[in-house]
């Protein structure tokens, strides 16, 4: 009896520490001829801390401009944050000026992409480019930066950090390289580690390793992960919740278990059967008829509405609101309103 | 097995590049990117070729199309053998076999029109007369789920998948007998990658084609193929019926390779085979079996000696030592 009401009053703990918040995220792209695409369109969720976070979606979906968004990595112009908030701690990263949002990127937040080899500078060596965030942020010396390189190098499971500091990128496989941004997006122990397809490029006893390595290294320094992938493997494997995106906007939302098992919204459902099974017998593949529509010519009322089997005279006429249909799961979809 | 009729027969096929080095860019060293690899694909069944990148996988596609030369082995396809022949005696073989390749937007020229660039093959064969062509143009579209009006458009007007249609239909004009896809699907969206696989498979039904599928992705090869086989460092580790293989893999690398892979099911954690290391460079392979490096079962003898396919029953081959008893 204790026992629950101590693990209650840790869980309501959990949930009140939130991390990351993003309300009403709007980020447009302005293209000639007048037209808007409406990349992100409205997203709103927060990761907890030390929670790990997915999300998920096809190209043209809006999970990278989100993430980029939050980074405020987005390229004005044509792009343009035009409505919302997003709070890390408390603090509205919108709100801060450029210089302030240095200190965030790398110090507070850290970033893995999906290219390891364009990400990391051909011309300067692993650990110079592991020193130079540790010099800048956390105004070490170069000597103590230097040490503190072959250190995290060994903590992504280098056996031979000392040699790898002076080697080049191109001196390494791509897992390897995907360890290096590990150890440089970790290098200033941040609170929230953005993972942006990190282990697309990667074949798959390497990404086995990499998916492994982000769980330890999360844990490890008691950060949060925002993973935006389109691989529902690899959400299954490590996300603690789920974000469904669909045409710039949250279609679902639930727990990792509660999304498997209780599939709601008609798109993810779709997703879910069109993936070629491991285990077990299918004869033939379910599939979405159609494509994504491009971002500046979204159909009138719901967005997935065209392609969707289920669709009712009234999902062409007005979009759903994202509602909680069951306790933590979200959907935008006429079928679970009341 | 013997019953059913043979298409294509693959024997001993080796393709070394060359590796240039000093002053005088002298041979120094060769990338065996397939060495020694053979396998037989039989009549309308779909063969699935997985690998991890730097396994081979694509230079053997691309070597059995004699898009590239091979260096040593036979190619037999119905019982002609393809690997020597020159240009002029083959054309009339690469109208049986032809390629769907990964980049839906690299492999094809964009200043042609998607009618023109399903017309070219017919063209350079010299088949039928411009009308006819037209209404082969148009046949062949509708097969591949796009409109008529499709063929005076240019390829940067359409997504990845419907690309990837248009690379089917310019395959099949030539009523081909045998299609390798090389990754045709990887770069594509699930939702749209189910909508080709789906399509291929009815062309498949329809045309009477036998697939050479090569892919990295396991599930999307499980689900096409009738048989599997497992590329590391341009060798096959294990090859065998479907179900054989993914059911009861007998390679370790087989094993290791079928638990890495992520599965969108949170009722099920599978046990994972963690495997040390990396590829190792195949300019270099390790001696002996090149897998011993990172494989847990290694010893003595696997650093030594290079296993040989062997027949394990009901169509399961497999190259390793655990297989094997000593001589």
């Amino acid at each position: 009896m204790q026992e629950q009401k101590l693990r209650e009053q840790r869980e309501k703990k959990f949930q009140d520490q939130q991390l990351l918040e993003v309300e009403g995220l709007k980020t447009y792209f302005y293209m000639e001829g007048g037209r808007v695409a409406k990349a992100v369109d409205g997203v709103d969720f927060t990761i907890k801390k030390g929670e790990t976070l997915a999300l998920v979606g096809e190209s043209g979906s809006g999970k990278s401009i989100t993430s980029l968004s939050i980074m405020r990595l987005i390229q004005s112009p044509p792009g343009k944050i035009v409505e919302g908030s997003i709070k890390l701690d408390g603090k509205d990263l919108l709100k801060l000026s450029d210089k302030e949002m240095r200190k965030v990127r790398g110090n507070d937040i850290g970033m893995i992409f999906q290219e390891p080899m364009t990400s990391l500078n051909p011309v300067f060596t692993i650990g110079n480019q592991i020193s130079e965030t540790l010099i800048k942020h956390k105004k070490m010396s170069k000597k103590e930066a230097n040490r503190r390189a072959v250190d995290l190098l060994k903590l992504v499971g280098f056996p031979r950090a000392e040699q790898i500091v002076n080697e080049y990128p191109h001196q390494l496989s791509g897992g390897m390289r995907q360890r290096v941004m590990i150890a440089i997006a970790m290098s200033c122990d941040p609170k929230l580690l953005i993972a942006d397809e990190p282990t697309t490029a990667l074949d798959v006893t390497i990404q086995a390793q990499i998916l492994d390595l982000m769980v330890e290294m999360k844990e490890k320094f008691e950060s949060s992960i925002l993973l935006i992938t389109h691989d529902l493997g690899v959400v299954a494997e490590v996300a603690d919740r789920v974000i469904v995106m669909y045409g710039g906007q949250i279609v679902e939302e639930a727990s990792v278990y509660e999304l498997f098992t209780n599939t709601k919204h008609p798109y993810t459902v779709g997703l879910l059967n069109s993936i070629p099974k491991l285990e077990g017998e299918l004869e033939r593949l379910e599939s979405i008829p159609g494509t994504v529509p491009p971002a500046h010519r979204f159909p009138k009322g719901c967005r997935f509405a065209p392609r969707c089997k289920h669709a009712m005279e009234k999902c062409h006429e007005s979009n759903p609101d994202l509602l909680e249909t069951a306790p933590y799961h979200k959907v935008r979809c006429y079928l679970f309103e009341e | 097995m013997s019953e059913r009729e043979k298409l294509l027969e693959v024997k001993h096929l080796k393709k070394y590049f060359p590796v240039k080095g000093g002053m005088l860019q002298r041979t120094v060293g060769h990338v065996k990117a397939v060495d020694d690899v053979s396998f037989e694909v039989y009549k309308g069944e779909t063969l699935g070729i997985v690998g991890e990148s730097g396994s081979g996988k694509s230079t053997l596609g691309r070597t059995v199309l004699r898009l590239l030369d091979p260096t040593e082995g036979e190619i037999v396809f119905e019982g002609m053998d393809l690997a020597t022949l020159k240009n002029r005696k083959l054309r009339p073989y690469r109208k049986d076999m032809q390629m769907v390749f990964q980049d839906p937007f690299a492999s094809l020229n964009p200043r042609m029109s998607v009618g023109e660039i399903i017309e070219e093959p017919m063209i350079v064969q010299k088949m039928l007369n411009k009308k006819q062509r037209m209404e082969k143009v148009v046949d062949l579209l509708g097969k591949v789920g796009l409109p008529a009006e499709a063929r005076s458009k240019y390829p940067h007007e359409f997504s990845g998948g419907q690309r990837q249609r248009i690379g089917i239909a310019r395959a099949l004009t030539m009523n081909p007998k045998f299609v390798i896809g090389d990754e045709p699907v990887s770069a594509l969206d699930v939702s749209v990658q189910s909508q080709v696989l789906n399509l291929m498979e009815d062309l498949q039904e329809e045309f009477h084609l036998t697939y050479l599928f090569i892919a990295h992705d396991l599930s999307v090869v499980k689900h096409i193929s009738d048989r599997v086989g497992v590329m590391y460092l341009g060798r096959l580790a294990e090859i065998g019926p479907k179900n054989k293989i993914y059911d009861n893999p007998l390679h370790p690398y087989t094993q290791a390779l079928l638990s890495a892979v992520p599965v969108p099911d949170v009722e099920r954690k599978r046990e994972k085979i963690h495997l040390k290391g990396e590829l190792p460079s195949p300019a270099n392979p390790p001696a002996g079996c090149s897998f011993h490096t990172r494989c847990p079962e290694a010893h003595e003898r696997c650093r030594l000696e290079r296993p040989e396919l062997i027949h394990q029953g009901e169509g399961q081959y497999v190259a390793c030592h655990l297989y094997t008893t000593e001589k």
